[in-house]
């Protein structure tokens, strides 16, 4: 086996009394994508900042591509490879697409404190970026007048233009309409080419759809791990999921 | 760009740098309007730096006078040393000011908010009481200056002088934060305003470039405190006052946030209330206040966002 | 030693004034996400009224009265006006709009009732002084004013932690979109938190007239502590307001004292005479940049 890209040791968090990372272990093999799933309050979100910094673990270990990363801030985690794309939908609402995906091209590429010249010249990469996610020919309109679909896809834009090596997809088709729904499907599993993917998301029915793996969170632990077709046939995640919609 | 935005700041320079001239051609525009033009400019630097902060990088310091009154206060310490080196005390002053923002930038950014906009006044407020307490400076009584300071043996006592050197150095503060906005850093400063953790998830050090942000302004502010204190020839706390600091945010914000430009405008507004209708009559707050309220409920882009089309 | 417990209680009777102020701030900030520059013109509103009514009605407990519900009235009316159109505004616009009605009130004050510090009669009541322990006589007015300051701060528990009307505050401090989710006429809850806020602050003005000096523009630098309180206290939290109310009051009476006696000791007695106060204005600004620094959303953060 491979490397993987992300590999999480023994993860704990907890909030006062309340643990929600109980001793979670969990690797991503390269060009995968490995979905959590777990029903409301397993502790995904709270897993998913840990992984991207923005919340700090209590102990355990997360190393990505072989570099522990576990005590690191989020932007020398982005440097490293990490993209990420948000639950609530993340661009910069001022900037056209293409100035979108330019910025994050121009992140990868060097120094944040070029301050003389004007900062456009990225050559064909952003361009590419767009049409890759089909919003080419929008790219002149302002971030903020997209629609919301297309939102999300500048936003895969941007996470692609750093070329991550993990790929964190925090609930990418919540709000989409079921058009959206089955494009956006579509695009999420021609990702893997570039990347691994880390994908948190309720519908099941694209879970089973796009994962390779799949570990399942209830409560802040790992109850079940396996492909999907292992997954659906576990008890222990039928009972977790008793009374929510699978 | 649009066009109107391109012509706007040019023509603005252009009647900054007409005024002297109208008047050494012997028109009658008095003295009043030199002296007014003058005092407009100076805070159009400082409402300048606090606008590349402020519009540009959403950082709301309320306590943007700090980085005024050092400049004019090293103005002061080395007047009272017998320095008026022009090529010492602004290096001096920009030096202490940039020191003095990577201090309290450092700490306040770890807020937001509201919050920042609290921190900032305190830090502002701490110079304001340590202004007062210079004993060998005036204290709370101020500082009349021996003298003004010299560029290589030339004074800046003439009545064109300081007016063209603050002109100038205007013109250097909207070249050098124009460039900034359109850099790779402004865009990235902009962009941390416009959404902080996405810039962050591109693996940009949000904090640095805030902070950098923030002693570029200080630095820039301190350069105007440096002129202010020339001008009136006389330095006192009241230049760090809060409500210095709170006239600096509202020539920005009503002359357009982000525009840079528009500080110039909020600059020239601001003096013309306090100063020449001031002069006119005492009761200018009257009219001055209300107008704010209308300008915010009414014009949601400042003066500069006028005939925008979306003001 | 004695001196010493006198500017402890002095610092406490500053404390319970700002609270008085820095309660309506707190709430309006943290249920409507209001910042309101031009709380601290309530302050002042309340005590030239208070003067005035006094005057008409024939007393400090009439002026009390009056000038409370007056105040509050007038900053409803305010609220309805010109302040509830700025709620969903940056809070950029809201400091704009709210310092332009600082400097017209204060304008308009000294055009109605002059520039000349006006003088408050203290009730005949609560004038004089009593013994707390041998040798230390205390004023009795300052004793009632930490007694309403304590009152209130009582009253407020009660009403946010017992009422209907607290429960949606405490709601609509730590999730606004929540309340509005509960069906609640949020407009209406808006109103009553900003009578009440404004009200306390124009009871504040009173309270405070018979102790310092009534002058435009007196509200200014309380508005500055206030804000320092709730700053530090964490915005939305009336507990946090009264603690860091409590603090703020004692550091800044305390520090005077200590550090004058300090410089004294060690610099010359000109010297010390212009650098003590400087320093001591400071210390405040200095306890709340250290708490910041280490606590970035203040004591007590309503929000999570």
């Amino acid at each position: 086996m491979a490397e993987p890209v992300l590999d999480i040791e023994v993860l704990r968090k907890s909030f006062g009394a309340l643990l929600v990372t109980d001793d979670v272990s969990l690797h991503v093999a390269p060009h995968r994508i490995h979905a959590v799933i777990g029903p409301n309050g397993a502790g995904k979100t709270t897993l998913i900042q840990q992984i991207s910094g923005a919340l700090k673990p209590d102990s355990g270990r997360i190393r990505l591509a072989g570099q522990d990363i576990t005590a690191l801030a989020p932007h020398l985690r982005a440097r490293l490879g990490l993209a990420r794309v948000f639950q609530i939908t993340s661009i910069l609402p001022e900037y056209t697409a293409l100035e979108n995906v330019s910025l994050a091209v121009q992140a990868r590429h060097g120094s944040a404190f070029r301050m003389i010249g004007p900062s456009s010249g990225t050559g064909p990469e952003p361009m590419r970026a767009l049409d890759r996610v089909g919003l080419a020919p929008r790219h002149a309109i302002r971030a903020q007048r997209l629609s919301h679909g297309e939102k999300r896809r500048l936003e895969l834009a941007m996470a692609l233009a750093v070329q991550p090596r993990l790929m964190l997809l925090d609930e990418p088709l919540a709000g989409a309409g079921p058009e959206d729904t089955a494009s956006l499907i579509t695009l999420l599993a021609g990702l893997k080419q570039d990347c691994a993917i880390l994908l948190v998301e309720h519908d099941m029915d694209a879970v089973f759809k796009l994962a390779d793996d799949i570990t399942v969170l209830a409560l802040g632990r790992v109850i079940a791990r396996g492909t999907p077709a292992e997954i659906k046939a576990n008890p222990a995640v039928r009972a977790a999921y008793l009374g929510e919609d699978v | 760009m649009s066009r109107a935005s391109r012509m706007v700041p040019i023509a603005l320079f252009a009647s900054l740098a007409a005024i002297p001239i109208l008047r050494e051609a012997g028109l009658p525009i008095g003295g009043f309007l030199p002296l007014i033009a003058g005092r407009i400019i100076i805070f159009a630097i400082a409402a300048m730096s606090l606008d590349f902060i402020l519009g540009v990088g959403g950082l709301a310091s309320f306590g943007h006078a700090a980085p005024l009154a050092i400049g004019a206060y090293a103005v002061a310490i080395l007047d009272a040393a017998g320095i008026h080196d022009a090529t010492i005390v602004i290096p001096a002053a920009m030096l202490a000011a940039g020191i003095f923002a990577l201090v309290t930038g450092a700490i306040a950014l770890r807020t937001s908010g509201i919050n920042f906009l609290m921190i900032t006044l305190a830090f502002a407020q701490m110079v304001y009481f340590a202004a007062g307490s210079l004993a060998d400076y005036g204290g709370d009584d101020g500082y009349s200056l021996d003298a003004r300071i010299m560029w290589a043996g030339w004074k800046l006592s003439g009545r064109g002088g300081l007016y063209a050197v603050s002109l100038v150095c205007l013109f250097a503060a909207w070249l050098l934060f124009r460039t900034l906005t359109a850099s790779r850093f402004g865009r990235l400063l902009s962009a941390a305003r416009q959404n902080r953790v996405r810039v962050q998830s591109m693996g940009v050090d949000v904090f640095a470039v805030q902070l950098t942000s923030m002693v570029i302004a200080a630095m820039v502010c301190a350069v105007a405190g440096v002129l202010l204190a020339n001008e009136a020839e006389f330095v006192s706390p009241a230049y760090a006052a809060w409500g210095r600091s709170g006239s600096l945010m509202v020539m920005v914000l009503l002359g357009g946030a982000g525009s840079l430009h528009g500080a110039i405008l909020g600059a020239a507004l601001v003096v013309l209330f306090e100063e020449g209708l001031g002069r006119v009559t005492p009761h200018w707050p009257l009219i001055f206040g209300p107008l704010l309220v209308l300008s915010v409920l009414f014009l949601r882009r400042g003066i500069a966002g006028i005939g925008r089309g979306d003001g | 030693m004695t001196l010493f417990i006198v500017q402890a209680l002095n610092g406490i009777q500053l404390g319970m004034l700002l609270f008085l102020i820095a309660a309506g701030l707190t709430l309006v900030f943290g249920v409507m996400k209001f910042v309101n520059l031009a709380h601290g013109v309530q302050y002042m509103i309340g005590a030239y009224l208070g003067v005035t009514f006094a005057g008409w009605a024939g007393g400090f407990w009439a002026g009390l009265l009056l000038a409370s519900v007056v105040a509050g009235a007038f900053g409803l009316a305010l609220d309805v006006v010109i302040y509830r159109h700025l709620y969903r505004r940056s809070e950029l616009d809201q400091v704009l709009a709210t310092f332009g009605i600082i400097i017209t009130l204060n304008e308009v004050t000294r055009l109605l009732w002059g520039s000349n510090p006006l003088d408050m009669k203290m009730p005949e009541l609560l004038s004089g002084s009593f013994q707390l322990v041998e040798g230390l006589r205390y004023p009795i007015y300052r004793i009632a004013v930490m007694a309403a300051g304590l009152a209130v701060a009582g009253g407020l528990a009660v009403v946010v932690n017992r009422t209907r009307v607290g429960m949606l505050i405490r709601a609509g401090a730590s999730n606004g979109a929540m309340v509005e989710g509960l069906g609640v006429d949020i407009g209406r809850l808006f109103r009553i938190v900003f009578g009440m806020g404004a009200m306390l602050a124009g009871f504040a003005g009173v309270l405070a007239a018979p102790l310092v000096s009534v002058e435009p523009g007196m509200g200014d630098n309380l508005l500055i502590l206030a804000f320092v309180v709730i700053v530090i206290g964490g915005v939305g939290s009336i507990r946090g307001a009264f603690v860091a109310a409590c603090l703020v009051g004692l550091v800044d009476t305390l520090g005077r004292s200590l550090i004058t006696d300090l410089s004294h000791a060690a610099l010359s007695a000109t010297t010390s005479a212009r650098v003590g106060p400087a320093v001591a204005s400071m210390l405040i600004y200095l306890v709340m940049a250290l708490i910041l620094a280490i606590r970035p959303t203040g004591l007590f953060p309503a929000r999570a």
